[in-house]
Formats: C-alpha cells, structure tokens, sequence
C-alpha cells in the first residue's frame, strides 16, 4: 500500500555508502553527526523565525487586520529584524543573582527542545533517531524544561519571578499526566511505542479515524493539555502581559530572552507534530482502508508534505485557541486538569484497552 | 504623598505581603496606584491612591467664563465627554430659565446615545483584552470607529467634541447625519450578536466573571455606586428615568436592571443598555424636527446670584453638577459630583477575598475613568 | 414623595434651629454644626423621609466663613434636599464626620479636607486625597501659589 511513496533511506544510505568509501567509520559517525546537527539547527532556526512571523499573521487575521507587511513583501524580513534588535540588546546583568543559573536556564530550555525534534519523523525514512521507546523517550525529555523554567524563576532573585516560575511548574507538572495518558491511547492501539512502527500502522487509516470515539477523545485532551504544557493559549496566566508580573522570564533581555521565546515556538512545533505523527498519521497520507485506488493516488502527494501540513493545521488550531478565548485563573487551570482531564483519560485508557482486546476498533 | 514610599515588598507577621499595581499598568485603564495586601494569591485588602491626574479642574473653572468652561469638563471622563457638557448646560439653562428648542433637545439626545454606546463599546473590548481574549479589542474598535466618524464630520473632532453651548449647540449638525446614524445602526445591529458569541457564552470567560465581586443594593446605595455597575445589583439609578431631560420624556426606553450584583450582571447590563441606547436612537433620528439649533443667548452669561444643582446619566453613572453664583460671568464655586469617584472605593469591599486575577476583572467591570475621579 | 413645605416642616421639628433661605431651586436648610450629625442621622432613620443617599459633600469659601454643604436624596421617595452648615472659624474648621451614615462619605469629606482644610471629627481616615502634605488648601479664596498660578 505505501509502496510507491519515495522512502528517504534510500538517499541517507547513498549517502552513508559514500562516505564510508571515504572514510573510515568513526570518521563516517562523526562526519554524519555533524551533517545531522547542522540540518537540525538550520531547520531550528528557520522553523523558529517563520512560526513566529504565521502567529504574528495569523493573529492579525484573526483581529480584523493586516500584521507586518512593511519589513520585506508580505513582511517575511519581519522576524529577522526583530531577531537583530534582540541580539542586539543589552544583557541586563541582575544583583544579587545565581549567575551561573541564571546564565544556565535559558540553555536548558533550549536544549530540551532539540532533544525532542530529534525523535520526529518528517517524511518516509527521514528520521534522526528511531528509538524503540520513542513516544516515553518524548514524554521524559519534555519533562526537563520544567527545570529550565523553575531555574530562571528562581535565579532572577525577584519575588514577582518566583510566583510566575511556580505557578508554570505546577502547571505543566500536572498536565504531562494528560498527555502521557493521551499518548499512551495510540501505544495501546497500535502496540508499540516507536514512532516509526505507529506510522506504519496506520497505512490503512489514521488512528483519529480507525480508533473512532476513544481516539477522538484522547486527541482533544491532548490538544487542550499539551496547549498547557507549553504555556500558551488560554493557559498563558504566568506569562500574560496585563496580570501583574510577566512570569519567569522578566528579568531576561537580549539574546536570553530570544531563547525562551524561541523554545516556546519550538514547542508548539514539536507538540504539533507529535499529535499529527501519532492521531493523524504523520507522513502516512490519507488513506482509507483496503481502497487501493484511492490509497495509489493519494501516494502521490510526498509524505514530508502530508506531514508539514498535519503539523500546521494543529499549529493554526493552537493559535485559535489562543486568540480566541480568555485567560483561565491558575487555580481553575489547576480543577480543570486534576477533576476533569485526569479522570476522562483514566477512563479512556480503560475503555481502550477494552476495545483493543476485544477488537472493536478498524 | 510623601509619606507613601513605593513598597515593594514588605513580609508582615503572617506571611501577608503588599504589593504595587504601580500608576502605570495596562490594566487599570489609566494612572491609578492600588496598594494590594496579599496572603498567597489572596487579596486582604486593596488601597488606591489617586491624584496622578489632578489637574484642578474645580478652581480652574472659578476663571473661566460658562462658555469656556465647558471645554474643561470634556476633559474629566473623556468617554462620555457630551454627557458632562451637557450638565453644565442644563445646569446654567435652568438658572437662567431659558427653553432650549426642540431640535436641540433631540440632536443633545442623539448624542447621548450615540457617546453612551462608543463607551460601552470601549469598556467591552477593554475589559475583554484584561481577561485575556484579545481579539475583543479590535471587534470594539471595529465598530466603534464608525460613530468616531460620525462626530468627526459634524463636530470637528472625533473625542473631546464640545459641541453643546448653553442656550443649544454651536452649529447646525452636517446634513448628512442623519442619514449616517441611520446607517451605523443597521450596521451595528448586526454585528452586537457577534460580541454575545465572542465573550458572552464563553464558558471561560463566565467562570472568571460569575460569582466575583458581590456588591449588594445597600452597599451600592451607601457607596454611591450609580450607572450599570449600581443597576447591576438591583439598585434602580438612572437619572434618565427620575429626572428627564432632552428629549428622554418623549421615548419608550427600559431601565436594565439585574439582580446577581456580580461581575457577570454588571457586565450583562452594559452589553444590554448596548441595545437600549440603539433603541433610543431608532426613536429619535427620524424625528428631528426642524428650527434653530440654538436659543437667543446674551453673548456674556452671567448667572443670577444663587446656587443651581443638576444631574445627568452619564455612561458610567450620576453626574452632578453644583454651581454657586455671585452674579459674575465666573463662577464662584463649581462642584462636579462625579460617578467614577463613589465607583472607585467600593473596590476594597467588592475585591476582599478574591484572587489577584479578580481583581482585575472588577476592576474592568466597574469601569472606571481615573480623570474623572481626580478632576 | 414629600413635598418641599412637609420637608421644611419636619426638618424644624427635627431640629428647631434651622433656617431655611427663601427663593432657592432646591430645599435648602441651613444647621447649626454641632447639630448637625443628629439631624442626618434622624433624616435617614425617619421611614417619612428615608434620605439613604449622600449625592455630595462638598464645601464653598466665602471669605467670611466656609459652608459644608450636603446633598441628601431619598432612593426611595426621590425627594433631594440641600443641608449646610456654617464654619465661620478659618483658622482650624472642624465639623463632625457623616462616615457611620454613608460609606461615600469617608472619602468626600477626604476631598474637603485635601482642598479646603476642614477637619471632620470621628473620621476614620482623614488623609489627604490628592496633593502631597505639604501644598497649603488650593481651593480656599485665599490660596496664593506664585508658581503655578497666574492671577490676572
């Protein structure tokens, strides 16, 4: 069924062919490591720059107006010049701050985020690292950017800090229960946790679809809890301009700050495209069961353009979501994960695994 | 003033501790200072200082004569700036017992209506940014630019107009007003549904606004709380109704009132009175009957001795206006009650238990002017 | 609604030594200071009257003497009465405070003192409102400021 879409691991193989003829084989890693790091921040950057100018587009849409269309045609130069104003900038230093923290947190946020693209399969074959226990391996390096933040709110030596730090890190602690729980739905259904064998699974219907009413259901908690992870949308109270403090990140200028603005970005991008990899089938284009026909066609289309555009349209809902609604209060944020989402997805797992065994699913 | 140095943050005995919501702040729509006691994310008690704005309006107007003065009292809340041209006018009016004629009774009326819901246009998409929706902003300022275009091509301005001179108006509306409000309601009738859809039905929005700032009847009447924040508890206040004037006696309108004393009912209030005012306004546009738009007036007034007290609906509640006469052109002592001053300190009870974020969404649903409540 | 002369009327028995100026828009009734709290408090006891709500307190400087000057109305019967009280002491003005009647009072009578220096007896707060300490009663008759204000 997926026979003619063109399989990447035909070019990285050449590749690797190549250069062992050149070279010997630690020389062969270490040269592909480079390759690897270098496409990854190239694509951080890029990715980073161009999401910041769609929310900035998307946003004005939304609000009856234009948003940038001065710097460049169309505005594109936008984010490159506002990239240059914070690079720029004076590097506020803080008295009386844990330096070394202080310098640290913005690099741990930023470095958490990279080690979560490197687990995304963006097309048939092109995938950095393809573990057997992907989606826990996602699950725990999404954890350490609760350290990230929690260190910044706390060496900035400021109590308004310190509050907006706190109240992030109980957020996103409590919602990675939902969507782990969310998460694990898909495991369930298709009995593995490696990414690549998740796709594959679905080459006769994504999961949204072949799981039918349980899967839908993880898929909503799941956009509304990883909306909360990344402290966005209506969940922003630690970071929201017209509350009193601008969270833990207040007392960051420059270039510091441009991190934890892009890491932000980046992870929505990698939420994005792990709800797209695993509910909607990743690079897997639509297909409908045993239809070869239609399931020929629709292979037509490149799978790393199925899987852009999956990721973008749960980019384009998270930034309805958040130009739509108002600000929850933190300790309505904090009910509606521990009494409402915990409890659907609890119920959900079961009701999944219920189904599997009796296999009531396509 | 002195005395109070910014604090920033003193902890007490019992973990309480005060913080600033400093003059400026984009939430408190203007230069107000609230000193806020917090145990947690738990408000005690909540102090504000006022006065970055005082600008001596009273003693100002003691030089100035009535004519003048009516460009100062634009000045105080610049939001309703007719409806206090209007009380001075009124208020000199009825001292010097002259009747306006009636076309100037309907175009004042037309006014007020028309500046009535460009504030509430402005309070809704300002109290819906301070929650967090911004798109709520640009649909307010979306429709409230029409009626900003309306006054600019009558008026010459589209805020601060002064339009009204006692005795009528300084001239004659444009020819093409009328047709032009006529148009602004369709419009508008249109596009208010979309501002219910937005906010209003939002089960978020309804959780941050149900249930938060309580304010009964006998507080609000004991605080002088009047306007839709007052007709939000039950507290039946608009001085359209008690003591008419323009053109008020001659048009079907229903004072909103509401019962729940919350954010919530303050809020359903103002969006309500959004359609009473285009009630009010569909009565009045085709009716305008012709004649002068302004009576015969001596071109120096000068007040017989004696002392002349008026009130009118602004948008945001009673304001009064006192003069004191010696028999000059100047007044001798001119007192402007106004609402935003009594809405102010309801706050601290109002805000007394509740989170810092609810603060602000009181805050925003008292709606409130700070040069209105300096002078 | 009561009218203008059963107003007059009840006030005198309230308070004998009132006077009652003729020709003016509004009731107007003029109190002893000192008597004057007892006859507030009457007025918004009474059931007749019902005077629950203080439109505005303000003061007038006549160079002679200051005046308090109070409008009272009635949510319920609508009828708006205007009290005042004569100070005729400039140096050190006290009269008693109406904040134990109306909660609005407290802070219009933290405007009187910041702009005219009149000290309300039994006032839980009296701070000033606007102006720092030290800046002198700007809307008495006999404020001078040479920097801020030019007299013409």
């Amino acid at each position: 069924m997926s026979s003619n879409i063109y399989d990447f691991s035909t070019l990285t193989g050449s590749i690797h062919a190549s250069l062992s003829g050149m070279m010997s084989s630690g020389w062969v890693t270490f040269t592909e490591l480079v390759l690897v790091g270098l496409i990854f921040l190239t694509f951080y950057a890029l990715i980073g720059l161009f999401l910041v100018y769609l929310e900035r587009k998307v946003c004005a849409i939304m609000q009856n107006r234009i948003g940038p269309n001065r710097v460049g045609k169309w505005g594109i130069i936008q984010t490159i010049a506002d990239l240059i104003k914070l690079l720029l900038k004076e590097l506020i230093p803080i008295r009386k701050s844990d330096k070394l923290l202080f310098n640290l947190a913005p690099f741990i946020v930023i470095v958490t985020t990279f080690l979560g693209l490197a687990i995304l399969p963006f097309a048939k074959g092109l995938q950095a690292i393809d573990f057997n226990i992907g989606v826990f391996y996602v699950m725990a390096v999404s954890s350490l950017g609760v350290v990230g933040i929690l260190l910044a709110g706390w060496s900035s030596n400021s109590k308004y800090s310190l509050i907006g730090a706190i109240r992030s890190g109980a957020q996103i602690v409590s919602y990675e229960l939902s969507v782990g729980l969310s998460l694990l739905a898909i495991v369930v259904f298709s009995g593995t946790m490696q990414l690549s064998g998740i796709v594959e699974s679905q080459a006769d219907g994504w999961w949204i679809f072949k799981g039918h009413i349980p899967a839908f259901i993880s898929f909503v908690i799941f956009l509304v809890a990883s909306t909360a992870e990344i402290n966005r949308g209506p969940f922003d109270l630690a970071e929201a301009e017209s509350e009193l403090t601008a969270g833990f990140h207040t007392e960051y200028s420059g270039i510091k700050f441009a991190f934890f603005f892009l890491a932000e970005y980046m992870n929505m991008f990698i939420v994005a495209a792990l709800g797209a990899t695993l509910f909607l089938g990743g690079w897997m284009p639509f297909h409908i069961g045993n239809w070869e026909g239609f399931n020929h066609i629709m292979n037509f289309i490149p799978s790393a353009v199925w899987f852009i555009s999956k990721t973008f349209f749960i980019i384009l809902i998270i930034m309805w979501f958040k130009w739509t609604f108002p600000r929850l209060r933190i300790d309505q944020l904090l009910t509606l994960e521990w009494k409402y989402l915990l409890p659907i997805s609890l119920f959900n797992i079961v009701l999944i695994a219920f189904i599997v065994l009796m296999g009531w699913h396509f | 003033m002195s005395e109070e140095i910014l604090k920033d943050v003193i902890v007490g005995e019992n973990e309480d501790y005060i913080i600033n919501m400093g003059p400026q702040h984009p939430s408190t729509h203007g230069v107000l200072r609230f000193e806020v006691c917090l145990k947690g994310e738990t408000v005690k008690y909540l102090i504000p200082h006022i006065g970055y704005i005082h600008r001596g309006i009273e003693k100002m107007c003691e030089a100035n004569t009535y004519q003048q003065l009516i460009h100062l009292t634009d000045r105080m809340d610049y939001l309703s700036a007719h409806m206090n041209n209007e009380a001075v006018c009124l208020c000199v009016e009825d001292a010097l017992q002259v009747e306006v004629p009636e076309r100037v009774k309907y175009i004042r009326t037309i006014l007020d209506e028309l500046n009535r819901l460009a504030s509430h246009q402005l309070w809704w998409c300002a109290f819906g940014m301070d929650l967090g929706a911004l798109t709520s902003f640009f649909y307010g300022l979306r429709d409230r630019e029409h009626i900003l275009d309306i006054f600019e091509e009558s008026f010459g301005s589209r805020l601060l107009h002064s339009f009204v001179t006692p005795g009528g108006l300084m001239h004659d509306v444009h020819p093409n007003f009328q047709k032009r409000v006529k148009e602004f309601i369709t419009y508008f009738r249109k596009k208010l549904p979309e501002y219910d859809q937005l906010l209003t039905g939002n089960i978020i929005f309804q959780n941050r606004v149900k249930d938060i700032g309580y304010m009964s009847r006998e507080t609000a009447i004991s605080y002088g709380v009047t306007g839709p924040s007052g007709r939000g508890s039950g507290y039946s206040c608009d001085v359209r109704k008690i003591a008419p004037y323009g053109a008020y006696d001659k048009v079907q309108f229903n004072e909103i009132l509401e019962t729940g004393g919350d954010t919530f009912a303050r809020y359903k209030v103002r969006v309500a009175e959004m359609w009473e005012s285009m009630n009010i306004i569909e009565q009045l546009i085709d009716n305008i009957p012709e004649g002068d738009f302004t009576a015969k007036m001596k071109p120096i007034i000068k007040l017989p001795p004696g002392e002349y007290f008026r009130r009118v609906e602004t948008a945001r509640g009673e304001l009064a206006v006192y003069v004191v006469s010696d028999g000059n052109k100047t007044p001798y002592r001119m007192k402007f009650r106004t609402p935003n001053f009594s809405n102010l300190f309801v706050m601290n009870t109002l805000t007394a238990g509740h989170k810092i974020a609810d603060m602000i969404a009181i805050s925003g649903s008292l709606d409130l002017v700070i040069p209105d409540i300096d002078r | 609604m009561l009218n203008r002369q059963e107003l007059t009327d009840i006030i005198r028995a309230f308070e004998p030594e009132t006077e009652f100026p003729e020709g003016t828009q509004l009731l107007e009734a003029i109190v002893p200071a000192e008597k004057l709290f007892a006859l507030v408090e009457k007025l918004t006891s009474d059931t007749k009257t019902a005077f629950n709500y203080l439109i505005s307190l303000t003061a007038v400087d006549f160079t002679t003497h200051m005046t308090v000057v109070y409008h009272l109305d009635s949510t319920e019967f609508r009828h708006l009465i205007v009290l005042k009280s004569l100070l005729s002491d400039r140096e050190n003005p006290k009269t008693d405070s109406l904040t134990a009647l109306y909660a609005t009072a407290e802070f219009f009578e933290r405007e009187v003192f910041d702009l005219f220096g009149i000290r309300f007896n039994n006032h839980p707060n009296l701070k000033r409102l606007f102006l720092e300490d030290d800046y002198g009663y700007p809307l008495r008759k006999d404020f001078r400021d040479e920097v801020n204000i030019i007299e013409r």
